[in-house]
């Protein structure tokens, strides 16, 4: 049952979830809307979407797994080390649905058929995460052409819509509910807020002009994609500088490296990495399987696109928050290398 | 929750400089806390992360067979930071290893099928374990002939010597080994790996071919298999490829769809040939 949450409660709202979550949502810092954590007055809930994303409140840019110690006079030396993993219960709000369906995709990779990732499903077990609805939509975004949309679900515990002069929130899983089962300023929605809430959600949908095909692709094999001619130009401009695997909600890949941090101790991190660089790939024999700008552009369209998709059910591994169209240096437009996928 | 990036700590048993050049040795490990033997459970063509803490970790073959009991043994070649650390290692030090990872050969559909074997250099590390295991008294019997080709550039670079000479004495494995020319000493076969296949290979009737070598090797094999009549279906193949996870995760030895960690490394000619060449 859904609950409304006046705007002139959020302070005793997000002030009683504070008792048992470490709130965090989008707040301003220098100049750029970001996850941090935050009091009601911090929440800057009127943005479009944040700079980057926020999957690194499940899969941090840098993060420990291990501790060691190369000192033979310590017990436990050149043993790998536990470190806590699991953050204090956490509560986001107002996460936009297109990054929640990220995370929903990546659950599935994070946790495969024979093999689960404890960093990230701590992680994510540990948190609570109440959407915002999208009412005005940004122009480069394209969500309901890969499957998800302004007001998707997946991802999320609970889904707020902006009323104007409040938020219509529906609980969506057990999670959810329990989290606004214990919050304060809820009310029992009244007159047409249900009525109210589709209406916004269809203009929202309505608003989105970006139509991206994808339907041939899935009928396509991996060779006949993969030898397609519009590769030989869509690498051309491509830098290769990684920007648009650094802001994207689903890019994954990591590094594993160990750090010595003093001079006998030290720790195995893992780091974002890219497939944008030459040394993701290469072997140790200085042989690249892909070697130039080609196939490493090549491969980011194709994972997201095709293998993806050919490997989880379906899920496309784009949720069309459109950060990498606003943020590549040459311009380079994931419609337009998907229309020309789909050609 | 299990962590499947935890190495089990083990500690160097014995190192063995298995080649001329002394690039490659073999390392055999025991385990420190021996109940992590069992959960060590593994399969012949399966790898694992050779793991030393402040250096790094590094995706290797498993050269031992699950019948051989008490330690596990990986052939290194020095390449880079990590085997070139393990080289200068001793007798009694402790490291970790994080497996087992990967697929396997398809032993038990391999079962009532003659095979061809065929290894070039020291690609031949899972090989040696998957030859031990079909070889023991346990399992013997659920296969066919074995024909086991395995070549190298000079006698010197030749790994497993130990092993292939007590097979090569046995009649139920035809061992042949080869180098690349005439050698000193050396009055075994001369001729590539392609050529001595054309040669002794059986008739692909209820035969699998399991072919593992440098890409060269490859190169002039897989025609010659061809040629014999094996089918893409009985072409069996091991893969590698930079690796970091080993779990299907990280993202980078993905050829197409398919992770070479968790989904391979070992693939029939057929589903490599629905793949791109990015290997």
């Amino acid at each position: 049952m859904a609950k409304y949450l006046k705007k002139s409660d959020l302070a005793g709202f997000i002030g009683s979830l504070a008792g048992q979550y470490q709130v965090l949502g989008p707040v301003e810092k220098d100049g750029r809307v970001v996850f941090a954590p935050a009091g009601a007055a911090d929440l800057k809930l009127d943005f479009q979407n944040s700079h980057t994303s926020p999957k690194d409140l499940f899969f941090p840019q840098s993060e420990r797994m291990f501790q060691f110690t190369l000192d033979p006079n310590k017990e436990g030396a050149f043993v790998l080390q536990d470190v806590d993993l699991a953050p204090a219960p956490r509560l986001v709000f107002g996460m936009r649905p297109c990054d929640a369906a990220a995370f929903f995709v990546l659950d599935r990779v994070f946790k495969n058929d024979q093999f689960t990732d404890p960093y990230w499903q701590v992680k994510r077990d540990a948190t609570v995460i109440i959407g915002l609805g999208c009412n005005q939509p940004c122009p480069t975004c394209f969500c309901p052409s890969v499957g998800y949309g302004p007001f998707h679900e997946d991802g999320l515990d609970a889904i707020a819509t902006d009323l104007g002069d409040g938020f219509l929130i529906k609980p969506l899983t057990e999670k959810g509910q329990k989290a606004l089962a214990g919050a304060k300023g809820l009310t029992d929605p009244e007159g047409k807020m249900d009525e109210k809430a589709a209406a916004i959600a269809a203009a929202a949908q309505e608003s989105i002009k970006s139509e991206v095909p994808t339907r041939n692709i899935y009928t396509r094999t991996v060779m006949e994609l993969f030898n397609a001619p519009h590769w030989d130009r869509v690498f051309e401009s491509c830098l290769n500088c990684g920007t648009c695997t650094y802001v994207c909600p689903t890019c994954h890949c990591f590094d594993i490296q160990d750090e010595v941090t003093s001079a006998k101790d030290g720790d195995r991190v893992r780091n974002w990495d890219t497939c944008m660089s030459w040394l993701f790939t290469i072997h140790g024999t200085g042989h690249n399987p892909r070697p130039g700008k080609k196939e490493r552009v090549r491969q980011r369209f194709m994972h997201k696109f095709k293998y993806i998709p050919m490997k989880r059910g379906g899920l496309i591994g784009c949720v069309g928050c459109g950060r990498c169209v606003n943020l590549c240096p040459v311009n380079i437009d994931v419609r337009d290398v998907v229309r020309d996928m789909n050609a | 929750m299990h962590n499947p990036y935890k190495p089990y700590p083990v500690r160097v048993d014995k190192i063995l400089v298995e080649t001329e050049d002394k690039n490659l040795r073999t390392f055999k490990f025991v385990f420190l806390n021996p109940e992590d033997e069992q959960a060590f459970a593994y399969t012949p063509g399966q790898f694992a992360e050779l793991s030393v803490p402040g250096v790094g970790e590094i995706p290797i073959g498993i050269a031992s067979s699950p019948t051989e009991k008490g330690f596990v043994l990986f052939t290194v070649n020095k390449v880079g930071a990590v085997t070139t650390f393990m080289h200068n290692m001793k007798e009694g030090d402790i490291m970790g290893i994080r497996g087992p990872l990967g697929n396997s050969y398809p032993m038990k559909d391999l079962e009532g099928k003659n095979l061809v074997i065929i290894a070039g250099g020291f690609a031949v590390t899972t090989l040696r374990s998957t030859i031990t295991w079909m070889l023991d008294p346990a399992h013997r019997d659920k296969y066919g002939r074995i024909t086991f080709i395995y070549g190298a550039r000079t006698p010197g670079m030749l790994l497993y010597r130990e092993e292939w000479s007590a097979w090569q004495k046995r009649d139920d494995i035809d061992a042949i080994i080869t180098v690349d020319r005439e050698f000193p000493g050396w009055d075994g076969r001369v001729g590539f790996v392609p050529t001595v296949t054309e040669q002794v290979a059986p008739s692909p009737d209820n035969t699998a071919a399991l072919v593992c070598g440098p890409p060269i090797m490859i190169k002039f094999t897989q025609p010659v298999l061809e040629k014999l009549g094996f089918s893409e279906d009985q072409i069996i193949m091991s893969l590698e490829n930079r690796m970091k996870c080993g779990i299907g995760i990280c993202g980078r030895c993905n050829v197409g769809p398919e992770y070479v960690c968790k989904d391979g490394p070992v693939f029939t000619l057929a589903q490599l040939n629905r793949m791109p060449k990015e290997y």
